[in-house]
């Protein structure tokens, strides 16, 4: 797919930048110097609109919701992250493994990976995360085992075109064991694909996750994640409090797109021919 | 020998999806055999303290736990194979009677929503590429990307807060009207405007981006280029030949967005309490209900298969070339 009119402007990249770069600042600095406690509840202030006090608003319990929303945020990124990571590793074991031993195997893999394809994601995360007690490690998982195809196709077709190549006939004539071959030939030639499919992945898993605690599948709900946030404020919002739901989700699309807007350009710079496999 | 073409098509579909729905079958089960809930303890309740365990075995061999792995699962197989689907644990009824009056209320509401972001998608996207570059194909471009950036759940409530709150246009969730006694369909058509346009607009990006970038594609062609230089006009170029063109790729497309869709599904039946077959995994979930959950996610599984089949046959009568590879 070619580049849409939002992105071909050339700084639209470096906006993008610019916005997580702030975002990630914000997450890191100001939880540890914040003098108000996020988890602090105060009855006397809640459900405040935005005010200068509290730019985003306060919760039914009185909690500032813009404070809540980068603890929220912190949460969600570490968990998208562990769970970006989680995918592509599995899609990375499992395109060597396709590729490498072929044949049987290869075929195999392959259709498990359609298997895993026709099911929709949300509704396997749903059943992971229901039959295990649901909490971080849960989240992680359901996401992992639900988002590494893309990646094991990409690191299949790639592994199968090298694998012709005369650097690596080479190395099978000077006597190189299977091991040896994937890991110093293969990986170092996949890196830039598999870190691209990562950083593709994180928005993925922070949907996930948010969408999964949203339902009430998530994350405990006294932690601060924006799904739990959302799914709060959507009690309030019926009373005309819109602000405690609206604004953490704000934190979830303002870095998705931004994120989304980057990866574009890495597309494009890191491998043009590859495009049409790795659109979202 | 079109019709036969796409006979053996579907047969040959159909064929795969049986190793296809094992897969899908066994992982269930065997995620269900590994998890630390136990069904026994689950069904007690507050009484698994008080109740002796001879009695806790009794229900394990009535259950058939005490079997081997293997062996529960082929029994297990064989009940849904015969359209067993067990009882809910958490609702206490058939999960076919749960799944048979809750389907009908999500087909109504996913089907229109589907038409609606087909036609919107082709449109609004068609509109984009034939002012490439302009102003509109900017906002619609732009516009597009920012929606799939959006969760459905928080559009959904960003939309509630508007019409439903604000403007109090449309009720905020629910199939009829609380103080209703009988459901009319002046009611239910109320109470599905919003689910509905919330599902349509959260998936219509990628179509309008997609029906864009195939418009674009056609628009370059020879004979569109012939057309204009007929000098027939410009809404029949558009329409007659480029649209035309575009749309194949484009009912492929159905099948592709199928898991996206279901996804979609869930969510917005959760935010609108709309009592479709979507939100009841959600429910079940929470009750770790398993036999409801198993019937619910190979539904959805079937449900893509089926889409993706769908989209295969419409192909084919639109495009007689394909029957020759088909």
């Amino acid at each position: 797919m070619r580049e849409v009119a939002g992105t071909r402007r050339p700084y639209g990249h470096r906006v993008a930048l610019a916005v997580l770069a702030i975002l990630a600042v914000a997450v890191l600095v100001v939880p540890p110097i914040a003098q108000v406690d996020q988890r602090l509840v105060d009855l006397s202030a809640a459900g405040l609109p935005p005010s200068f006090a509290h730019p985003f608003g306060t919760d039914e319990l009185g909690r500032d919701v813009l404070l809540r929303s980068l603890y929220g945020l912190r949460v969600s990124a570490l968990i998208g992250l562990a769970a970006a990571v989680t995918g592509v590793i599995l899609g990375t074991a499992v395109g060597l493994l396709a590729g490498s031993l072929g044949g049987l195997a290869d075929r195999l893999l392959m259709r498990v990976a359609d298997g895993v394809q026709a099911l929709p994601h949300l509704l396997a995360g749903i059943f992971v995360v229901a039959l295990f007690a649901p909490g971080v490690v849960a989240v992680v998982v359901s996401v992992g085992v639900t988002h590494w195809l893309t990646t094991a196709r990409i690191v299949r077709s790639e592994v199968l075109s090298l694998r012709s190549r005369t650097f690596v006939e080479a190395a099978i004539g000077g006597g190189a064991g299977r091991a040896r071959i994937v890991f110093r030939h293969y990986l170092p030639h996949l890196l830039p694909q598999i870190m691209l499919a990562s950083v593709l992945l994180i928005p993925h898993a922070i949907w996930h996750e948010t969408a999964l605690s949203f339902l009430g599948l998530g994350l405990p709900p006294h932690l601060a994640s924006l799904g739990n946030m959302i799914s709060d404020g959507q009690r309030s919002l019926l009373t005309g409090h819109w602000w405690s739901s609206v604004f953490p989700g704000l934190f979830i699309f303002v870095p998705t797109l931004a994120i989304s807007v980057v990866a574009r350009r890495l597309r494009d710079r890191l491998s043009p021919r590859r495009r049409s496999e790795l659109t979202l | 020998m079109r019709a036969r073409a796409i006979g053996r098509m579907v047969a040959w579909r159909l064929l795969f999806a049986v190793p296809l729905l094992l897969i899908v079958t066994a992982v269930m089960f065997a995620l269900a055999k590994v998890s630390p809930f136990d069904p026994v303890r689950q069904y007690l309740g507050d009484r698994a303290s008080l109740t002796s365990s001879e009695v806790v075995e009794q229900i394990r061999r009535n259950w058939g736990l005490d079997r081997p792995v293997l062996e529960q699962y082929l029994t297990w197989l064989g009940n849904l194979l015969r359209g067993e689907l067990g009882d809910s644990r958490s609702l206490h009824r058939p999960v076919a009677e749960i799944i048979g009056e809750r389907l009908g209320w999500t087909l109504l509401m996913v089907g229109l929503a589907l038409v609606l972001m087909l036609v919107a998608g082709l449109v609004v996207g068609t509109l984009a590429a034939w002012r490439e570059n302009s102003w509109l194909d900017r906002a619609i471009s732009g516009g597009a990307l920012a929606n799939e950036a959006a969760p459905v759940f928080w559009f959904a409530l960003i939309v509630i807060s508007v019409f439903a709150v604000r403007l109090g246009w449309f009720p905020a969730g629910g199939l009829t009207d609380p103080a209703a006694t009988s459901i009319t369909p002046g009611d239910v058509a109320h109470h599905l405007v919003l689910p509905c346009l919330v599902l349509a607009v959260s998936q219509s990006s990628w179509l309008v981006l997609f029906a864009r970038e195939s418009v674009l594609g056609v628009l370059r062609e020879d004979f569109v280029v012939g057309a204009r230089a007929r000098g027939l006009r410009e809404r029949t170029v558009l329409v007659r030949h480029a649209l035309r063109s575009a749309l194949l790729p484009y009912i492929t497309l159905i099948g592709v967005r199928m898991p996206e869709l279901v996804t979609g599904a869930i969510l917005v039946e959760t935010v609108f309490s709309w009592p479709g077959v979507a939100s009841v995994s959600v429910e079940a979930a929470l009750a770790v209900d398993f036999p409801l959950l198993a019937a619910v996610t190979l539904l959805g599984t079937l449900a893509v298969l089926l889409g993706n089949l769908v989209a295969d046959v419409c192909h084919v009568l639109a495009d007689p070339r394909t029957v020759a590879d088909a």
